[in-house]
């Protein structure tokens, strides 16, 4: 680590980071691999992922089916080579993460158990309880300790990437613990951040999940694909955005308006059933039911509440037992922040963001357009998610493609030559820029928090569940101004010890960055698919819009969009049919 | 008209101060509103210069602990009404040295919890083709308890040992090669018995319990800890009368 040199370096330690780590470990052990992240790895935003991670296991199931589910979930935006590849790998990848020790739960003869969940037509499921990803993470964090060549830098904030002689050879960081600004040159960089619920106000997404990754590429002239597609949870608790896992409905859980009616039935979503139906009513795909969610409001259906309308997701009836064995977070969580007990309760509840199906364009085995970079999990867009992911699909897309891009990364790695940049010269130039850009006193002094409130605040308004021209490009005037203001942002903490006000304001730089991707990936998709609708443009366009759309940063100037058409390989453009 | 209550934060920057000292907040007092919304109304609204550290506000990433009136606990899962009129004194957790403010050093944690080997140690690993191992649900669980925890510091500063004695490896790392030891598909409990058996502060452990009591997930550390002194004894025993024979 001294000479901060590396053959590979992941930035971000969460569960497609860690994967892509131990893959590189594996493969070349002589190989030295660094993972850096701005927190301890076991902090990563996996551990919040609760209901499981699908993967074909049932000799009724198939892989077809599988891809089936994803592509109709999706769409039909995914790629079907990438998804079918994804389906292929996911039980060998769960079984390894199996055999490293995770704790799934078991069936009474001790084999793997799996769950039914959302858009899923078999169960294939699989689960820890209700705390999947932290078992996932736990698991990989605590295996990853066991190989050598795996080195870390914890609580380091990447700054820049760099980019010399055509390829991405390696990245600047701030030491948050020193405040120290340094380069480290790596043969192939590998991005594994996470989304950026946080461009949002209300979302499921930690205080971490400010697109850093997704922001480093597009600087660099890396395509952000498919930004417009945002998915919105139906199951928040309101006022924490705390999510209710999909696994409350996969288990019997029912969506009720203020009738106590179940109104999804009116939503082509099927008829209702005292016991859940795979692909049908509650266990629809998420952006149907979100949408469902709106159009139940503006019907007057909702109730209110302190934090805005809801409505209620009922598990009383599953009793006491059921929910202590298969919902005990639920329990946990609607107890220590709701204050109520779903037991005997109903628990209010109401769509939240969630994921991004976008982020930064890679080919199937996680290659970025610049050579030496890649990407993989939720940072990245395969894509395997479409226009609507489903889940428990994410989990598993961390292990499938974090194995994969580590072991491209890592081949690519084996045949570079030696970095070309100068490492102190980089050093140097990325921390005045940094001090100049926000250590000096500046006339209309902008705080980090008004500017970020007020991007919440348009994001929500103009690129919700539903857009339109006119609202979409109201955000995008108030995105520009957004970011002029941002230019005077100037920070009151001028220490170099774990300076929290720095960091805030380079992740609001990001999600700046990456809120006009959004919006400007919304404006040109002049159609209606999946979780992208669009009151003005109401049907899907197949003609027109069955591609990707490529966003690349235009300095001082408004994003470019591109499109790409999507890869059909098996399944041609269908109708979603749920329920019927 | 909600309340107001005030905060005493602790605040410490090495690079500017040689002395530590308590900065007060005045904050409202929201309904739902835990203690660490409070410190992110702080951040932004008041002094931006505050240190901490969060992410998930959901009970899971463990980022957030700190001492609250004098006793660990997860900022996000502990509501700020309850400590009405206030002040309310918050603290980085105890027995850590403070980088700043409400940060603390953890990277002794990670270094001892390597130690220990936390991961499935295997003779022989079955290959992927053979299949799962299987675990029936009673195996899963006899280690479940001490898999949950979520490295987030709150039993080392309960700990009166590890106050005394910071060699000690401490509640969270024993519960966790525990958590190893007792998976059915693990081998490697002789060799972490031989890393624990070094450490002279599991011996000094009067199970008090305190780790137990402060622990956000009922990992319950205290009970793993009694239950590795059992077990080697038993073996301490073993070895003595069967000195040909391996501990398991």
């Amino acid at each position: 680590m001294d000479n901060f040199s590396h053959d590979v370096l992941i930035i971000g330690g969460g569960g497609a980071g860690l994967r892509a780590a131990i893959a590189v470990a594996e493969i070349n052990p002589k190989l030295n691999v660094a993972v850096i992240s701005k927190v301890y790895p076991m902090r990563s935003h996996t551990v919040s992922a609760e209901g499981g991670a699908a993967a074909v296991i049932k000799p009724d199931d198939s892989l077809d089916h599988h891809a089936y589910d994803t592509i109709s979930g999706g769409d039909w935006l995914c790629d079907q080579d990438a998804v079918e590849a994804f389906v292929n790998e996911a039980p060998k990848e769960m079984l390894q993460l199996e055999h490293w020790g995770c704790p799934w739960s078991r069936q009474d003869d001790g084999t793997i158990a799996v769950r039914p969940f959302g858009g899923m037509k078999i169960e294939r499921t699989w689960f820890a309880s209700d705390k999947t990803g932290f078992h996932m993470l736990h698991t990989l964090y605590q295996t990853s300790l066991k190989y050598d060549p795996i080195q870390r830098y914890d609580e380091w904030f990447v700054t820049k990437l760099i980019v010399d002689d055509g390829r991405c050879q390696g990245a600047v960081a701030i030491e948050l613990a020193t405040g120290q600004v340094q380069a480290i040159a790596a043969k192939s960089v590998v991005i594994c951040t996470g989304g950026c619920g946080k461009v949002f106000p209300f979302t499921t997404n930690a205080n971490i999940k400010t697109g850093d990754g997704m922001a480093l590429a597009y600087r660099a002239g890396v395509p952000l694909k498919d930004m417009e597609f945002i998915q919105y949870h139906p199951t928040g608790l309101p006022f924490t955005g705390i999510l209710i896992t999909e696994a409350t409905r996969a288990e019997g859980g029912y969506m009720l308006n203020k009738d106590g009616y179940r109104y999804l039935q009116d939503y082509d979503l099927g008829t209702p059933q005292t016991e859940p139906v795979l692909r049908s009513m509650e266990l629809g795909p998420r952006d149907r039911l979100s949408q469902a969610f709106v159009k139940e409001m503006e019907k007057g259906n909702t109730l209110e509440g302190l934090y805005g309308q809801f409505v209620h997701l009922d598990i009383r009836h599953l009793g006491e037992k059921k929910i202590n064995a298969k919902l005990p977070f639920v329990r946990e969580l609607c107890l220590k922040y709701e204050n109520i007990d779903p037991v005997n309760e109903m628990i209010p509840v109401r769509p939240v963001v969630h994921y991004m199906m976008g982020g930064i364009h890679t080919d199937i085995n996680g290659a970025t357009p610049l050579p030496g970079l890649y990407a993989a999990g939720e940072t990245a867009c395969v894509s395997i998610n479409g226009a609507n992911r489903l889940g428990s699909n994410s989990l598993t897309e961390l292990l499938v493609f974090g194995a994969r891009v580590g072991s491209v990364a890592a081949e690519f790695a084996s045949n570079q030559s030696d970095y070309t940049f100068d490492m102190a010269y980089e050093s140097i130039t990325e921390e005045n820029h940094i001090k100049n850009q926000f250590f000096k006193e500046k006339k209309n002094q902008e705080r980090i928090a008004d500017i970020r409130k007020e991007m919440h605040k348009t994001m929500e308004e103009g690129c919700g569940i539903y857009r339109t021209e006119n609202s979409l490009l109201a955000s995008q005037n108030i995105l520009t101004d957004l970011k002029e203001r941002f230019s005077h942002v100037a920070i009151d903490d001028h220490s170099r010890t774990f300076n929290t006000e720095l960091v805030a304001a380079l992740e609001l730089s990001n999600l700046l960055d990456l809120a006009e991707s959004i919006v400007q990936s919304a404006l040109s998709r002049k159609e209606s698919r999946g979780s992208h609708q669009r009151t003005d443009y109401e049907k899907r366009d197949d003609e027109n819009y069955l591609a990707h759309s490529l966003a690349y940063q235009e300095k001082d100037n408004k994003p470019r969009i591109e499109y790409l058409p999507v890869t059909i390989t098996k399944w041609p453009p269908g109708e979603r049919v749920y329920g019927r | 008209m909600v309340s107001k209550i005030t905060l005493e934060v602790f605040r410490y920057r090495p690079d500017q101060e040689t002395q530590p000292s308590f900065d007060s907040y005045e904050v409202p007092c929201e309904k739902d509103w835990v203690i660490l919304d409070a410190l992110n109304y702080i951040k932004d609204q008041i002094d931006g210069t505050l240190s901490y550290r969060w992410s998930c506000r959901m009970g899971v990433c463990g980022s957030c602990g700190m001492m609250v009136n004098g006793e660990p606990v997860l900022t996000c899962a502990t509501f700020l009404n309850k400590f009405l009129p206030g002040p309310v004194k918050i603290e980085p957790l105890e027995h850590f040295p403070v980088v700043r403010d409400l940060i603390i050093e953890m990277s002794d944690f990670i270094g001892k919890l390597q130690k220990v080997k936390p991961w499935i140690v295997r003779k022989e690993e079955k290959s992927l083709e053979d299949g799962e191992y299987i675990q029936t649900p009673e195996q899963l669980g006899d280690y479940k308890q001490y898999s949950m925890c979520i490295n987030c510091m709150l039993c080392y500063s309960a700990c009166p040992v590890y106050g005394l004695e910071p060699e000690f490896v401490g509640p969270a790392v024993i519960a966790l090669a525990q958590r190893y030891n007792l998976d059915s598909r693990d081998q490697g409990k002789g060799e972490r018995e031989e890393i624990l058996s070094q450490d002279d502060g599991i011996w000094q452990c009067t199970f008090v319990g305190e780790c137990s009591e402060v622990c956000p997930e009922n990992v319950d550390p205290a009970g793993a800890i009694q239950r590795y002194k059992v077990a080697a004894t038993n073996n301490w025993w073993k070895s003595l009368l069967m000195p040909w024979g391996k501990s398991e």
